[in-house]
């Protein structure tokens, strides 16, 4: 029997919510109180499980977006899907206090931890910052210096999550640099760009790929798929291009 | 203080008993892969027959294209939660590919272009219950999807369903594919939930 197949079996789990916040007007941070989490990679995610009174269950995945070094607070950022079944009950109806099920942590390909090597190019699209905010948060955690560089698409200024926290992050001066693109309304005086990511943008932001770096993709499919080719076509090996792509049915 | 209940979707009793447990219905096309679309040139394609067979086989594009084929109505499972009903494909049965093959072999290892793998009983791959895909709702399969050809394994969860398809090796014993190693189900039965090991 292959040793890697001889994992533990991932149980469902009580998590509580301990807070809410507010990030953006289309998302919300649920930060979870999860009794015996068996700590995660930052890029994983988890199954979150909620009943109907009649027994019907819905299941979702959510990305984890806090560090590993939380401990046992996991938090994941929820994006309203007005149409969605199960995002509306998590981001409006789920108060501190309550409680909902999960499972995880899920995933082990689209993970980075300071004992790999850098540069680290991260992309993302809309709430695809969320997996790529625990490696960022996990790095700071540790005080790691490796080069590391976000560049993150969103449609609006308030539609950035996490903006404050990233802008104190890079401010420390410890390597990480963040590149915002607005690809529909920019306030006035916008310095970033102001278009979709493109191959010129990848050029500039990102490293060189003799650095050898390592590019992390995540957001809505079409955003990855052009970023993701784009990457191979400036150079940099398939193989240090790991992507996560967000389907556009919501939940 | 009790919370507000979840309620859910409205229950849809006629797709109900085609959903598995933990599913929900979506009319989109969700793409996920770990890396970049690999794009193979046709005239480089090849799918291959490999490991305990009594000698290796393999078709170029042209030679896999002159094989019969067969159009198949099927609904499919990711483990991401979706399912979508009654997708149309059109491809060369599993069966139609091992014909004349002789082999003890009991697993076989699905392998694509960019690396990836996945392992499935043979008895799963066999008696029609799957295909090499070369075209998705009428049109050739596009590169998102798989192209030019993926696996169709309809009745395992969707990973299973190998995009990029490249051959198979055969295995006298089960080992894990890509998704496998990071402890998803080796077998990945939709209908019993067997999403991740120990499922």
């Amino acid at each position: 029997m292959a040793g890697a197949t001889l994992q533990r079996r991932l149980i469902w789990r009580p998590a509580r919510v301990t807070r809410r916040l507010d990030e953006g007007p289309r998302a919300k941070t649920l930060v979870l109180e999860v009794p015996g989490w068996p700590g995660h990679e930052p890029g994983q995610h988890v199954d979150v499980r909620l009943t109907a009174p009649d027994g019907y269950q819905a299941q979702r995945s959510y990305s984890i977006a806090s560090p590993p070094e939380d401990h046992e607070q996991v938090s994941i950022t929820v994006e309203r899907i007005d149409t969605g079944e199960v995002s509306p009950y998590l981001t409006d109806t789920l108060m501190e206090g309550d409680s909902l099920e999960l499972r995880g942590p899920i995933g082990g390909y689209f993970v980075w931890s300071t004992e790999m090597s850098g540069p680290l190019f991260l992309i993302a699209g809309g709430s695809g910052i969320c997996p790529l905010m625990a490696m960022i948060r996990h790095r700071a955690a540790r005080g790691s210096r490796v080069p590391t560089r976000l560049l993150y698409s969103a449609r609006s200024l308030e539609d950035i999550i996490y903006s404050h926290e990233l802008e104190q992050l890079a401010g420390r001066g410890y390597g990480l640099e963040v590149f915002y693109t607005l690809t529909r309304i920019q306030p006035p005086g916008w310095r970033g760009y102001s278009r979709r990511i493109d191959r010129a943008m990848l050029e500039v932001a990102g490293f060189a790929p003799a650095q050898h770096p390592l590019c992390m993709v995540c957001g809505p499919t079409p955003l990855v798929e052009a970023v993701a080719n784009a990457l191979v076509e400036l150079g940099n090996p398939p193989d240090r291009v790991k992507t996560e792509r967000f389907g556009p049915t919501g939940g | 203080m009790s919370p507000a209940p979840f309620q859910g979707r409205p229950r849809d009793r006629a797709s109900a008993d085609r959903l598995p447990p933990g599913q929900y219905l979506t009319r989109d096309f969700p793409v996920l892969s770990a890396g970049p679309t690999p794009r193979t040139a046709l005239a480089d394609w090849t799918f291959s027959l490999t490991g305990e067979v009594d000698q290796p086989r393999r078709w170029t594009w042209e030679e896999f294209r002159k094989l019969p084929s067969e159009t198949i109505t099927r609904d499919i499972h990711c483990v991401t939660k979706w399912s979508k009903l009654d997708t149309v494909w059109e491809g060369v049965s599993v069966d139609a590919l091992l014909k004349g093959v002789n082999s003890s072999a009991r697993y076989a290892m699905a392998f694509s272009d960019g690396g990836y793998t996945t392992n499935i009983p043979l008895e799963d791959l066999t008696g029609g219950k799957a295909w090499v895909i070369f075209a998705f709702g009428g049109a050739s399969l596009v590169p998102e999807h798989g192209g030019p050809a993926r696996l169709l394994v309809p009745h395992l969860y969707f990973w299973k369903s190998a995009k990029w398809v490249r051959g198979l090796r055969l295995m006298a014993e089960d080992e894990p594919g890509f998704w496998e190693m990071y402890g998803y189900h080796m077998y990945g039965d939709p209908w019993r939930e067997q999403r991740y090991s120990g499922d």
